[in-house]
């Protein structure tokens, strides 16, 4: 919950004229993807209001404390006691863990907000195998000694890794005349004879894809996956992930602050009633309370663009938060850990994620865990889909299901200077989520004149002070 | 490297809260740089500052945040205060009014913040004492009744400026932090930092 300048009654006069002015951006929405836009447009000099309906940073992709959890997704029931502090818990509504080298941790660089936070690494990778819960090997004693292949198998396997680490796409000589922008992934790791076992394990364990359509596409971006995946566990040791202290709803708040330090305008707890478009259909201002604020261009996240018909829904995605009193069950105990369960070994289209988190993450009071189990929806009983990986928890303390639309735009920016970000997707990780801003970002960038365009290049980053 | 610092370093974060136009960005650019502006903007463009201060057998490092005017429109973040190990509550000695409202940032202060939290009342302004409407013994009163301590400031002559700042350095909880369960945290460093430290030669 924001910390509100106490004793005030709401100022009308100054939110008036806050609101009476004028603005290049308005922004809607205080999730990950629009709080860090609405830094970027700000570091850029543009002029931002930045409102969201809701009463705490974080929107859609927020961390609740167990309150506002009971209050949102409780159907009316109270926090029991024995579940401890409600302020000790920050609980994701979106499930994600970075990757050490991933793009993320370069716009953190990026936009110099890394020291508004710290981090952890995740202990543990799991996956699922026959039946079982595997750690995904990480060394090569770990890899010799693990059951997940066979001998043979292993020294195929070691093969392909060593072809991974190798390539350089602007260095021919490590492609083993492989052309890899045409060669597709299934056709690469035929190449190598493996198993379909290792093929669901590189796929889904290491690559990160959540479902199989990786397969068909050109086996150079398996081949990026792969060595982000090594070049992130390299970076740290036991596992490719870290994680924000106090959860992911700190992502926003660093990225308002960097806003708010440039100039933008913050206001939560803002109810948008309208957004205003001139007789061409080109976005003009934004209404709440009453009050129209002028602007240029708004950015925001699908929620807010619902009643304009300017987004479409593409799918849902499940999500069953569980508190535990225990850690989940085979992973030697690690106080934080993700288990992949790849969508061939339960019959499915899409990859279940479990990602585990506890005290030492700051986001549960000691002895507690907050377990989360997420995929794509693919049938009209969403839950029981889960089934598989709830099996694996042993009996959770409290479990509230948020079932979520993905929404992606379906708008024509350059007519209407509306830029929506889209809903955040099942992966277990935030790539896909950086590539949404930054496409997001060079819209924004197409519309403006030539001078004042400005394109972010996570490849080499500005120096740090 | 050269010989080891003879003191032990501890890095603190340290907030400010008050009213607008109190003097929060004033009284820490004044102890930060020495420097003070008749017409200082409404805080725009630091993210944090940092200075040190030393006591007798410790130096004291404060990360100092300004609000950033998140705070105008009840939107302040929790991250602004969480972990914060110190926080500056300013109210203007000509003006009743941030007064009160200083009070109510004690409180929520008390409230939400870390429990071991040094808090720091500052009754700024204090050159301007003929427009005076806050009493320091009325102040006083109330830091103690708050378990807070309490100095009137100026950012302008600089009274008692440093004076607050040693004041909550001495407060601060000098033990060595314990190991924090699950490792230890990650502060995100550029991917060149990492390479040179990692090398021998430094
Ligand atoms: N006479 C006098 N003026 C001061 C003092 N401290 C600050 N001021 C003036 O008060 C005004 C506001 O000071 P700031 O430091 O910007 O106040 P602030 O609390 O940071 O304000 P916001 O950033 O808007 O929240 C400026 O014009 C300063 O020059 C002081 O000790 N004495
Ligand atoms: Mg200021």
């Amino acid at each position: 919950m924001a910390l509100a300048r106490p004793g005030r009654t709401p100022d009308r006069s100054e939110s008036r004229a806050a609101m009476d002015d004028e603005y290049d951006v308005i922004v809607l929405g205080t999730g990950m993807k629009d709080t860090l836009l609405s830094g970027l447009m700000s570091v850029a000099g543009k002029k931002v209001l930045h409102m969201d309906r809701n009463s705490y940073y974080g929107g859609e992709s927020a961390s609740l404390n167990l309150n506002q959890m009971f209050e949102k997704y409780g159907n009316g029931e109270k926090p029991p006691a024995e579940l401890g502090s409600s302020r000790d818990y920050n609980i994701d509504l979106i499930p994600k863990f970075m990757m050490a080298s991933g793009k993320l941790v370069r716009m953190l660089l990026y936009s110099k907000t890394t020291h508004y936070l710290e981090f952890k690494q995740i202990d543990g990778s799991f996956v699922y195998n026959k039946g079982k819960v595997h750690k995904v090997p990480v060394t090569e004693t770990e890899a010799l000694a693990s059951g997940l292949m066979g001998l043979w198998e292993k020294r195929r396997f070691r093969n392909f890794l060593i072809y991974v680490q190798e390539y350089d796409a602007a260095n021919a000589s490590t492609h083993k005349g492989r052309d890899l922008s045409r060669l597709s992934s299934a056709d690469l790791i035929k190449d190598f004879g493996l198993q379909q076992e290792t093929v669901d394990f590189i796929g889904h364990a290491i690559a990160l894809n959540h479902n199989d359509e990786y397969l068909t596409k050109p086996a150079a971006e398996l081949v990026k996956r792969c060595q982000l995946y090594s070049l992130s566990l390299a970076q740290y040791g036991k596992s490719p992930y870290i994680y924000p202290l106090y959860g992911l709803g700190e992502l926003p708040q660093a990225f308002s602050r960097l806003s708010a330090v440039h100039g933008g305008v913050y206001m939560l707890n803002k109810k948008v009633d309208k957004i205003e478009y001139d007789e061409s259909g080109r976005v003009c201002g934004v209404t709440s309370e009453g009050e129209t604020a002028k602007c240029k261009m708004v950015i925001g996240d699908p929620s807010y663009f619902l009643a304009d018909g300017k987004v479409k829904q593409v799918g849902q995605v499940i999500r069953m938060v569980c508190i535990m009193s225990h850690p989940v069950p085979n992973t030697n105990n690690s106080d934080s850990c993700q288990i992949i369960i790849p969508q061939s070994q339960v019959g499915r289209q899409n990859d279940i994620y479990i990602t585990c988190l506890g005290a030492s993450n700051s986001v549960a009071p000691a002895g507690k865990y907050i377990v989360i189990v997420s995929s794509t929806v693919e049938t009209a009983e969403p839950v029981k889909e889960l089934s598989p990986a709830l099996k694996l928890l042993g009996k959770p303390d409290k479990i509230f299901a948020l079932l979520n639309n993905v929404y992606v735009p379906a708008n024509d920016f350059a007519k209407d200077g509306c830029f929506i970000t889209s809903s955040f997707d099942a992966s277990s990780h935030f790539e896909s989520s950086v590539n949404d801003v930054l496409a997001v970002y060079e819209q924004i960038m197409s519309t403006l004149p030539p001078e004042e365009r400005k394109l972010i290049d996570l490849d080499h980053l500005p120096a740090q002070e | 490297m050269a010989a080891a610092p003879a003191t032990r370093v501890f890095q603190f974060k340290l907030v400010l809260l008050g009213d607008s136009a109190v003097g929060k960005s004033s009284l820490v650019l004044r102890f930060v740089r020495g420097q003070f502006f008749e017409y200082q903007e409404s805080t725009i463009g630091a993210a944090f500052l940092t200075q040190t201060v030393a006591l007798n057998d410790t130096t004291v490092k404060f990360e100092i945040w300004d609000t950033a005017g998140q705070e105008r429109y009840h939107s302040l973040a929790p991250m602004y205060y969480r972990g914060a190990a110190a926080a500056i509550v300013v109210y203007d000695i000509t003006n009743r009014d941030t007064f009160a409202r200083a009070k109510n940032w004690v409180k929520e202060l008390q409230r939400q913040g870390n429990p071991h939290i040094v808090i720091a009342l500052a009754g700024n302004k204090a050159d301007l004492a003929s427009k005076r409407k806050v009493e320091p013994e009325e102040a006083e009163a109330y830091a103690n009744e708050s378990g807070i301590f309490f100095m009137e400031t100026s950012a302008k002559s600089a009274t008692n400026v440093n004076e607050l700042f040693v004041e909550i350095a001495r407060k601060l909880p000098k033990s060595t932090p314990s190991a924090r369960p699950g490792g230890s945290n990650i502060v995100i460093q550029p991917q060149a930092t990492m390479k040179k430290n990692g090398c021998c030669g430094g």
